[in-house]
């Protein structure tokens, strides 16, 4: 067996690979074989979670974290690190603080407060390599499980560590798996929801592009428990790896005698298919989530009957999330009561975050339940992009709400998010800055649920919808006070009436920036102002003609010829012409132009 | 039964375990109004998909509104029906639905009969306050032969396509796109014509908006009436008469046939007939048609399809035609009465026009047939090719009961306080038998009186053969033979509601049907709850006092065998010879097509 | 390849173990033995790469977690090959002359039993952070 001196990680996520992550590898197979060096593999991984500095290439054993890596990078690192021993300064992430590089991943803030558990094995093994699972105590909680554990010891376990749904609502998962074992039925399902619908959320696809046999592990156990032999994975088509590595991941399983019959040699039965998801994000409430596996319209229906009674194909059904799976296995395999002092008192283990927005380091990153927001966004977040002014941060995507300042050391839990009036959601995590309307935020999330509404229900159909048009009048300036009343009163009717947990989410951000950002909505109605500047149609762009010099350059670049003005006299421009694109400021180097 | 103890607006009342908080309300007295759903108990059809959110109530400690269709009771709930946080909800979400509905009232067929004119009414909504710019949800028109589609007035009760998918199996309609755009439709932008649709209409019987309604021919039908160089004749179907008393305020279930041939008449009619003697006439055919069959059976002739379909129903002919077409040689051949009257009237009743002299030159084209029909699918039958005679349409225009009411309305005669009047004759004699073609079952019933005669050549023992009648959706009845005979039996399958005779016809497929006849009505309990009658809005009783009515309207008459309707007899002798003839074979009876490859091979 | 029981499993887990242990190993880095070796130009022509294959051949024959690791040149070239050896919670200690017996000694010795042989260079730097 070959020594290896290194092995090379690069990430093989759907943002790396996008900025071709792909032909590092190839290019570090081709320099290494070019160069006769054979005790060097490189191994193509699952998300590292940064990024913001992708694509990541990491050499270990060492853990040397080189960033921005591109395909003439390559042989510089061979030469140097490879064969030299040396680092290669210029591609070390830089921390932004102190402007020193840092060459390993461990001394790196963005990984410093993080604890990865559901992301554990992402960006640490080949996600289509069994071995490397199996290597990495793979399938070992599902032997232990069937061959130590009752299915009702099992659950009791699953109670016992606290875990709860990561999809969003937080319901307790052991008490999910108790009800699906006390139906009865000939036939039960354990079904994946991996539809991860959040705009700007990628936490269940980098798990299953990172780490499939975890998923695969946990919806076997799963199945032990409540006993089912049949798993659906029900995954958005618009998630091409995933599906290919998931399925690799369920073949070689199969291969392994992992999945099938008589897993372990137990007499256990269990197998999974794939669903594809044509990416409605209301999809990712189980019941449209069961009616479009079944072929239906992707509609959702009044619970009860809940799928534990009565679900897919009407037999008793358990929907559990990708990263809720994802952490099913180590709590087996490390116990309830080491998952249990991780986290709040209500709130256990770990929640990965889908870190976005105005803020550094944009990523995927894991913390202990009860890391406070300022932890998250100045420490692993790197803090506000351009040293701007922090604003807000929406969590719960748009069926959350914004938070401010004045949340910023709420720590992360159920209880803690919902009581400053957000949600945990299922981790996406949007940061605003100074330069954000959030009346324009407001709409940018509404605009995304009226697209999303199946139209089943009055209140989501149409409400919304009104919601949306009284935003636009607002952001339009043509907004008056009873728009304003009129909008609270639609936001709150329809968080009371709406069929499903997408309409009565969907209200949230309109009301937690009514409720946090009250004056800017009255600036935008009253003074014809927005105070972020954003609002295209309440900003005009003018020219000081003290400052102006009269150099023709914003003349020059403007694309609707709306500025005039002879050379070397000051320039007006033609407000009627403008259409606010904003080049004139950007271009002017005297500073004559402002925002008003 | 479970009793439970719930508190409504703060009075207790026991309930049953396991009924909505709706039935629990309604029970005892306390009305939540409704808009999505609906409940036409014991015809099968529930719509409750809670989607209308009109029926939320506050339910003690929880979070949200919670709709009184869809939730169940449960012990010690508290529930209050009309405090402010519900009234507000309400009222916002009737403004929201008006918010994007046509305001045109003023010419919509459903004014006064619209279910959100009601409850805005109800609710005292005066204005709408989004702009008056706000988007509104649309979608192209569609008109079929019978059934017009305006979406844009749709508000998405999905009623119409429950009805279609569960209770018809017919999958024509089904909600498409998403969201504000969501909207009722045929798959793949299908116009209804193109689709599955069977036109038995009971989308529009159940629509409670103007999104569905049926194509009306009143005006035609006044033209001819007025155009001196037409002879009009009117006939009317068996399920009409006891149901249009219900536009006139009268109890459902009241018989009005004398009244309604009064008015037919002061209406214009030259001649007032009756479909039911058409509907004895079709007992003739299809009754021979059966005694043939069966006689070959007997003979050993093992080609012999078994069991007969009746083919009187135009929304089963269609749906058999697109949804079975390997079996188009199983009905019977016999047209439906509707389309019997028409050649019989153009043909035998036309030489007899022209017998008097101020007829004598009387042109085919110049008699003018009209129907009335508790259906609309009749609409489309008419239009028909194959049901023409070199151009011109057996049967030319054919009116719902509903067309009818306002049409007499219109022509201010007082329906009330009109005197009863005989059909002319002779094609208004008919006899029990042909009465009973209006409720389900009525048609075999009707037929095994003639055809049990016929075969044994002994009198039934008794005409009535309740094991037949019914408003159950699928049906079996045996009616035994006297000793002798080669057949100990005659079996017999009932079903009404597509679904239910869907599951027929597979049973037939796979073999496993030994009936010697099934009857088949589209709609659910048979013509009398067709969709051309006046709306039921959910009331399944009335349903049941119409079939009453039917059978009341059977027992009260001199004759109930077909066979022994003097004026058929007549027809036969003078004209047709005898059943399954030469003569009918032209006149009355008709073939099938399949229609699905028929559209299959138009897309290419 | 059919995983037939839970031993099965746990046999395969081992055997698979090496296919990631330099990463797992990379990941606790602190807890564990560090060897360095100096693979520079000058290190490599004394005969650094054989002392490496032998301690990465023979720590993982006898069972030893270790993190093997190549460096630059140390600047005692007179002295090469040098290897530093860091045990947990102890400082490096620089050694020079390594030639594999040298190495065997150094693995007996000092890195199982903590006892220091000849040989080794005095630090005169600290390593900056």
């Amino acid at each position: 067996m070959t020594h290896y001196r290194f092995h090379i990680l690069c990430c093989g996520g759907t943002g790396c690979k996008a900025s071709n992550s792909a032909g590092i590898v190839r290019k570090f197979e081709a320099v290494l074989k070019e160069k006769n060096i054979n005790d060097v593999q490189v191994i193509t991984t699952g998300c590292f979670g940064f990024c913001e500095k992708g694509p990541i290439v990491k050499i270990l054993p060492d853990n040397t974290f080189y960033v921005q890596v591109k395909e003439d990078d390559v042989e510089n690192i061979v030469n140097e690190h490879i064969i030299k021993g040396r680092k290669v300064e210029r591609l070390l992430y830089t921390d932004p603080k102190s402007e020193g590089h840092v060459s390993d991943s461990k001394h790196m803030g963005f990984y410093k407060k993080q604890m990865r558990i559901a992301l554990r094995n992402c960006g640490f093994i080949n996600p289509e390599d069994i071995r490397e699972y199996i290597a990495r105590e793979g399938y070992a909680a599902l032997g232990k499980v069937l061959t130590e554990m009752t299915p009702e010891a099992a659950i009791d376990e699953m109670t016992k560590s606290g875990l709860r749904g990561r999809g969003g609502a937080g319901f307790p998962t052991g008490l999910k798996w108790g009800f699906a074992r006390k139906s009865v039925a000939d036939q039960k399902y354990v079904v994946c929801n991996a539809d991860e619908g959040d705009p700007g959320a990628f936490m269940d696809r980098s798990i299953l592009e990172g780490d499939p046999h975890s998923v695969i592990e946990a919806m076997a156990i799963c199945g032990y428990c409540i006993g089912a032999t049949k798993g659906l994975v029900y995954i958005r088509a618009e998630y091409p790896l995933a599906i290919k590595r998931l399925q690799i991941a369920i073949d070689q399983a199969r291969e392994y005698g992992l999945l099938g019959k008589d897993i372990l040699g137990t007499g256990f039965e269990f197998d999974i298919e794939l669903r594809y998801g044509a990416g409605a994000f209301v999809c990712g409430e189980e019941t449209a989530l069961i009616h479009s596996m079944e072929g239906q319209r992707g509609e959702p229906t009044v619970k009860p009957p809940f799928p534990a009674v009565k679900g897919y194909m009407g037999k008793p059904t358990n929907v559990n999330n990708v990263e809720t799976f994802a952490n099913v296995p180590v709590i087996y395999l490390k116990g309830a009561d080491w998952f249990n002092k991780i986290g709040t008192e209500k709130s256990k283990g770990t929640k990965v975050f889908a870190l976005a927005g105005k803020i550094n380091n944009v990523g995927l990153i894991e913390v202990p339940m009860g890391t406070t927001l300022r932890e998250i966004i100045y420490e692993i977040g790197g803090g506000i992009k351009g040293g701007k002014k922090f604003k807000a941060v929406q969590t719960g995507g748009p069926s959350g709400g914004c938070l401010t300042e004045k949340d910023l050391d709420t720590p992360v839990d159920y209880e803690s998010l919902a009581a400053a009036k957000s949600i945990m959601g299922s981790g996406g995590m949007i940061v605003m800055d100074e330069d954000n309307c959030m009346v324009a935020i407001a709409k940018f999330y509404l605009d995304f649920t009226v697209d999303e509404s199946c139209g089943k229900c009055t209140p989501c159909r149409v409400g919304n919808k009104r919601m949306n048009e009284i935003l636009d009048k607002i952001i339009k300036g043509n907004g008056t006070m009873e728009d304003i009343e009129l909008l609270k009163n639609l936001a709150t009717v329809i968080q009371d009436t709406a069929l499903c947990g997408l309409g009565q989410t969907a209200p949230n951000p309109v009301l937690s920036t009514l409720n946090n950002f009250y004056d800017e909505y009255v600036a935008h109605v009253k003074d014809k102002k927005c105070p972020a500047g954003q609002c295209k149609d309440l900003l005009s762009y003018v020219i000081n003609p003290d400052k102006c010099m009269g150099c023709t350059a914003c003349a020059r670049k403007c694309p609707v010829a709306a500025i005039t003005g002879t050379v070397k006299q000051p320039h007006k421009i033609d407000q009627a012409k403008c259409i606010k694109c904003g080049t004139c400021l950007d271009t002017c180097k005297f500073g004559a132009i402002s925002k008003q | 039964m479970d009793m439970i103890k719930i508190t409504i607006d703060g009075k207790v009342f026991e309930v049953e375990k396991g009924i909505t908080v709706l039935e629990a309300a309604r029970k005892n007295g306390i009305r939540i109004p409704t808009l999505c759903h609906m409940n036409l108990s014991g015809l099968r059809f529930v719509n409750k998909p809670a989607s209308c959110r009109v029926c939320v109530v506050e339910i003690e400690g929880r979070r949200n509104l919670a709709p009184a269709c869809a939730t169940d009771v449960m012990d010690g709930m508290v529930i209050k029906t009309h405090s402010i946080r519900v009234l507000n909800a309400r009222r916002t979400i009737i403004e929201l639905l008006l918010s994007d509905h046509p305001k045109d009232c003023l010419v919509c067929m459903k004014s006064g009969n619209c279910e959100l004119q009601d409850i805005a009414h109800e609710f005292g909504v005066r204005e709408v306050r989004y702009d008056e710019n706000c988007a509104m949800s649309t979608y192209r028109k569609d008109k079929s032969p019978s059934i017009i589609r305006d979406m844009d007035k749709c508000i998405m009760c999905r009623r119409c396509e429950t009805m279609c998918n569960e209770i018809q199996t017919v999958g024509a309609l089904s909600a498409v796109n998403r969201g504000f755009n969501s909207v009722v439709a045929p798959a793949f932008e299908q116009n209804l014509v193109d689709s599955a649709c069977t036109f038995c209409g009971q989308c529009l019987a159940v629509c409670p908006v103007g999104a569905l309604t049926e194509v009306d021919h009143t005006w035609n039908v006044i033209q001819a009436i007025n155009d001196p160089k037409k002879v009009v004749l009117v006939q009317t179907a068996p399920a009409v008469r006891v149901a249009l008393g219900e536009e006139f305020d009268m109890e459902p279930g009241t018989i009005v046939t004398g009244k309604m041939a009064a008015a037919l008449r002061r209406l214009g009619f030259d001649y007032v007939f009756d479909t039911d003697f058409a509907a004895d006439l079709t007992i003739m055919e299809e009754g021979s048609e059966l005694l043939d069959r069966l006689q070959r059976f007997l003979g050993g002739d093992k080609t012999v399809k078994l069991p007969i379909l009746t083919s009187c129903c135009p929304a089963w002919v269609n749906f058999f035609e697109y949804n079975f077409p390997d079996m188009l040689d199983v009905p019977s051949t016999a047209r439906s009465p509707q389309q019997m009257f028409g050649p019989i009237a153009k043909t035998y009743f036309l030489e007899k026009l022209r017998e008097k002299p101020e007829y004598k030159d009387l042109k085919r084209e110049d008699m003018v047939v009209v129907s009335i029909m508790p259906c609309v699918a009749k609409k489309y039958e008419c239009s028909r090719p194959e049901l023409s005679y070199e151009g011109n349409p057996d049967v030319d225009y054919s009116l719902s009961t509903r067309e009818l009411a306002a049409f007499i309305k219109r022509m201010n005669i007082d329906f009330n306080s009109l005197p009863e009047e005989d059909f002319d004759r002779p094609l208004g004699e008919s006899t029990g038998a042909a009465v009973i073609f209006g409720a389900s079952g009525g048609v075999i019933e009707a037929a095994v009186r003639t055809a049990y005669e016929l075969l044994t050549k002994q009198q039934c023992p008794s005409v009535d053969f309740k094991q037949i009648r019914g408003l159950e959706g699928m049906r079996e009845a045996i009616v035994p033979l006297p000793e002798g005979m080669p057949l100990k039996e005659i079996k017999i399958g009932i079903a009404n509601g597509l679904a239910n005779a869907r599951k027929l016809l597979e049973a037939v497929q796979r073999g496993e049907c030994d009936y010697q006849a099934i009857e088949v009505m589209a709609c659910p309990g048979g013509c009398i709850g067709g969709a051309g009658q006046p709306y039921h809005h959910g009331d399944s009783s009335i349903i049941k006092k119409r079939q009453e009515a039917i059978y009341r309207e059977d027992a009260g008459k001199p004759i109930r065998k077909s066979h022994e309707n003097p004026y058929i007899q007549k027809l036969y002798e003078e004209f047709l010879i005898k059943p399954l003839g030469e003569k009918s074979h032209h006149l009355l009876h008709t073939h099938y097509f399949k229609k699905r490859e028929k559209y299959e091979e138009v897309d290419d | 390849m059919a995983v037939k029981s839970l031993a099965d499993l746990k046999k395969m887990s081992s055997e698979f173990k090496n296919t990631v242990s330099l990463r797992e190993n990379g990941d606790n880095v602190d807890s564990l033995i560090q060897i360095k070796v100096a693979m520079a130009t000058c290190g490599i022509a004394s005969g650094a790469k054989e002392v490496m294959d032998f301690y990465l051949e023979e720590l993982d024959k006898q069972g030893i977690k270790a993190v093997v690791t190549q460096t630059g040149c140390m600047g005692y070239c007179y002295a090469e090959p040098t290897i530093e050896v860091k045990l947990p919670g102890k400082d490096p200690i620089v050694f020079g002359h390594v030639n594999v017996e040298k190495a065997s000694e150094i693995l007996e010795k000092y890195i199982k039993n903590g006892e220091l042989v000849e040989g080794i260079i005095p630090v005169n730097y600290e390593t900056v952070k």
